[in-house]
Order: C-alpha cells, then sequence, then structure tokens
C-alpha cells in the first residue's frame, strides 16, 4: 500500500520532489496569503460587538490552528522515520520545527495583540494561551536537543523521540489547562456545521488558513532541501548539482 | 533472565545505598525551596495553605530533575550499560527494573518527608491525604517520562540543563491535576477524577515509556 512512498526515502528522490511541489506550493501561498488578508483586512464587515480589533484573527486563527498541525507533522514524520529507517523523515522533521515554533510565536504575539484592547491585558493565565506557551517550550525543546548533538542523524533520532513525547502530551496539556482556567472565547470556525461566525467573514479566514498551510509548506520543502544537500554534501549528485548551479565556478 | 534482571535490580540498589550523599543532595534541596516560599511570601497560615499543594508539587518536580540524571549518567560513562544492551535480556525490561530502582531510591525518601512539608505548609489533615495519594501515583509517572529524556540527552556533555527544558514543559498537566486533587480536597470535594486521571496517565506512561526509553539509550549509544 505504501510501496510509492519507498523511493522517497532516498534524498536524492526526496531532493526532486521538493524541487518539483516548491513553486505550486508558493503559488498557493502568494494568492491565497494577497486575497485573504486583503479581503480580510479591508473588506470584510466589522464585528458589532469588536469592532475592526476582530480582524486580527486573520492571523491570528490561522496560525494557531497551524502551530499545532505543524507539530502533529513533525511527529508523524518522526514516526515515519523510526518505523522505516528513513533519515529523510527525520530531516523534514527538523526542517518544520522552527517553522512550528515561528507560527507558535505569531499566534502568541497576536494574541496578546489583542487581548490588550480587548481583555484590557497583554497576557492572561487563559487556558489556549497556556497551551500555546507550553506547545512553543515544547518546540523550543525539541529545536534544543537537535541542536546539542553533534551527529546530526543521532540528532534526528532523538529529537523525533522528544516530539513524540510531545505529542502524546499536547492534547493532555489542552484540556488539562482547559480545566485549569478558561477565559478565550470558544471555537469559531470548528464547528462547521453552524459556524459561529458571519460567511462574509469566514471565506477570507479559510483563505488565510490555506495560504498559511501553503506558506508552512512551501519554506519547509526549502528548508529541506537544504537540509538535504548539507548532509549529503559529498554524494556525486549533490556534487554535480553544485557545479550546474554554478556552473562550474568555484566548483566543489 | 530473572537471575539478571534481579542482578541489575541488587546492583542498582547497592549503587545508590552506597553514594547517599547523592540522594539525599535532591531532598535537602526540596526542603529549602519549600522553606524559601514562607520567607518570600510570609508566614501567614492561610496564603501557606493556598499556596502549599502547588509549592510542594513544584520543588518535587525540580529536585527530581536534579537527581534525574544518576539513573543513567554513570552506567553509560563505564560502560556497563552497553553491557546491559548486550546481555540478551529484554532491554525494556531492564530499564523497567532500573525506573523502579530510581523510583525506590528518590521518591519514597520524598514520600517519607512528605508529613514534615504538610506541616510546615500549614496543610490539613484532608489535603495531606490527597497530596500523599497524588505523590504516590504522580511520581512513578515523573521517573517514567523523565528516564525517556535522560536516555536522550546521557550522551551529551552538558545535558543536566537540557533535561529539564525537556521535561518541564511534559510535566504540566501532572503538576495541575495534583494541585487540583488537593485544593478539592481542601474544599472537602471529592477529587477521585483527577487521581483517576494522573492513574490513566501512569498507566499510558507504564505502558508505553519503557519501550521509548530503551529507543532512546539505543539511539545515544549510537
Amino acid at each position: 500500500m505504501w510501496k510509492w512512498l519507498h523511493p522517497y526515502a532516498k534524498t536524492e528522490n526526496a531532493y526532486q520532489l521538493c524541487k518539483t511541489l516548491q513553486p505550486y506550493f508558493w503559488g498557493v501561498a502568494v494568492v491565497a496569503l494577497v486575497v485573504g488578508t486583503i479581503w480580510g483586512l479591508a473588506f470584510a464587515p466589522q464585528d458589532y460587538q469588536q469592532g475592526d480589533s476582530f480582524r486580527i484573527i486573520y492571523i491570528h486563527v490561522p496560525s494557531a490552528i497551524l502551530s499545532m498541525s505543524t507539530y502533529v507533522a513533525m511527529a508523524v514524520a518522526a514516526l515515519v522515520g523510526m518505523v522505516w529507517q528513513w533519515r529523510t523523515a527525520f530531516m523534514a522533521m527538523i526542517a518544520m520545527a522552527p517553522i512550528g515554533a515561528v507560527m507558535t510565536f505569531i499566534a502568541l504575539f497576536t494574541g496578546a495583540a489583542w487581548g490588550k484592547p480587548m481583555w484590557g491585558a497583554w497576557w492572561v493565565w487563559d487556558a489556549r494561551l497556556t497551551s500555546e506557551l507550553i506547545l512553543l517550550f515544547l518546540y523550543l525543546g525539541v529545536i534544543a536537543l537537535y541542536s546539542a548533538f553533534e551527529d546530526k542523524q543521532q540528532a534526528g533520532k532523538a529529537a523525533g523521540v522528544m516530539a513524540l513525547v510531545g505529542v502524546v502530551n499536547v492534547p493532555i496539556i489542552h484540556y488539562s489547562v482547559e480545566w485549569w482556567n478558561t477565559l478565550h472565547q470558544g471555537a469559531t470556525i470548528s464547528k462547521f456545521d453552524k459556524p459561529s461566525i458571519a460567511p462574509e467573514m469566514l471565506w477570507p479566514l479559510l483563505l488565510n488558513l490555506l495560504g498559511f498551510a501553503a506558506f508552512i509548506a512551501a519554506v519547509t520543502v526549502m528548508r529541506l532541501r537544504n537540509e538535504i544537500v548539507r548532509r549529503e554534501i559529498q554524494r556525486p549528485w549533490v556534487v554535480e548539482l553544485a557545479q550546474q548551479e554554478l556552473g562550474g565556478r568555484n566548483a566543489v | 533472565m530473572n537471575a539478571l534482571l534481579n542482578g541489575v535490580f541488587k546492583r542498582d540498589l547497592a549503587l545508590a545505598y552506597r553514594q547517599k550523599s547523592e540522594l539525599v543532595q535532591p531532598l535537602m534541596f526540596l526542603l529549602m525551596v519549600v522553606t524559601l516560599f514562607p520567607l518570600g511570601i510570609g508566614p501567614g497560615p492561610e496564603t501557606l495553605q493556598r499556596i502549599g499543594p502547588g509549592v510542594i508539587w513544584i520543588a518535587a518536580i525540580l529536585s527530581s530533575l536534579l537527581g534525574m540524571e544518576r539513573l543513567f549518567r554513570e552506567d553509560f560513562l563505564d560502560g556497563s550499560l552497553e553491557q546491559m544492551m548486550l546481555s540478551g535480556i529484554p532491554l525494556f525490561l531492564a530499564v523497567g527494573v532500573k525506573v523502579l530502582c530510581h523510583w525506590l531510591v528518590s521518591f519514597v525518601p520524598l514520600l517519607l518527608m512528605s508529613p514534615l512539608l504538610a506541616m510546615f505548609l500549614n496543610l490539613t489533615f484532608d489535603m495531606y491525604v490527597a497530596l500523599v495519594a497524588t505523590l504516590l501515583l504522580g511520581t512513578p509517572l515523573l521517573s517514567l517520562v523523565g528516564a525517556i529524556a535522560v536516555g536522550l540527552t546521557v550522551g551529551l556533555q552538558r545535558g543536566g540543563l537540557l533535561l529539564a527544558l525537556l521535561l518541564i514543559p511534559v510535566f504540566i498537566p501532572l503538576l495541575i491535576f495534583a494541585t487540583s486533587a488537593v485544593d478539592s480536597a481542601a474544599l472537602q470535594l471529592p477529587y477521585r477524577a483527577q487521581l483517576a486521571i494522573i492513574g490513566a496517565m501512569l498507566m499510558l506512561a507504564l505502558a508505553t515509556a519503557p519501550f521509548a526509553i530503551g529507543y532512546s539509550l539505543k539511539v545515544s549509544q549510537n
């Protein structure tokens, strides 16, 4: 069933796949982000209660949702790496880690900027804020563990274990802080049958969600390409690649 | 196989017994951290009772982080961990035994010291009972999950601080549920639900952590 996937364990094939996918991801990201953001920030109707400051959800919600999805994607990559012993999977995992951490930071930052006028405080110990902060700590832990090792192959495996431990913990953390304290408004778009958001506000949000996802994917494949080249620098195909790119100038 | 596991168990206990200072130091640290709170916050009995459960649990987690490294560190450095891996006993059983030893020598003394801590922070008897229940269920979880991170960092030169950075976020749910149980006990409310959740987390860790520890040790051994 998964046989079609196996050739991509070879770094050369994974590199080529990234190269093919990259322009599509960038295309979707640019179009969706430009249209979604302009639509959301300039044309979507005002909120009757929060006025214009609700518009931050067009950045805040996609980054918050995708910060968690990126963590799950990292854990899936780590699991794939462990089960099938793929080095490329660990490389993909570590390519995603800093992007996810930045998404988490964006979600926290925009949340704080929104919380100041709405709740009257930059930071409150609300359940979702807290679990997002802990998610940031988990990301930083994985990155710190990865960078602590000299041998990057070993580092990938170790960081993978930590990503899996974290992903088991993410739902536990989420519900524990939920019971612990809640001030945050309820989810607006997860209830798809009857979302508590007007459609003309919802569409730009969904567009931005798509745009953020494509943006993360695009940066991930770029970072993965870099990682593959850095790791496989002695391989003949990388040497050849470098010679092609540089056209014989200061060849490796 | 049983003889080998028995040997691992006895060896770990004997080693712990002969390095008493390493065992006593985290406990002294715990006691001192708990002492700092009344000094820093003020000795009002009601305040202390309010913050007591959280203080004891935070101090327990911090002190456990200090002593955690000795789980595998020396065995890794002198090569006996490698021998244990080559000995043919399933690795998850061997590390399970080592984690059990770690719990016995570092958390049972903590449990014995808990009446003193409860007295310092003016906990009522009901709160103390809840505290002991959460410690009994929660500290094995600290050992099990901590051992995964120790396994990962054991080969690093300066793994100590990194270990704390990896583990503190993971221990947050335990802290929340444990302190919430003791708080409920203070209000004479039932706290079985919190205990049940801690118990469930312990079962999950018991089922999966030994394999994760084994894998992480293999990664470190390379």
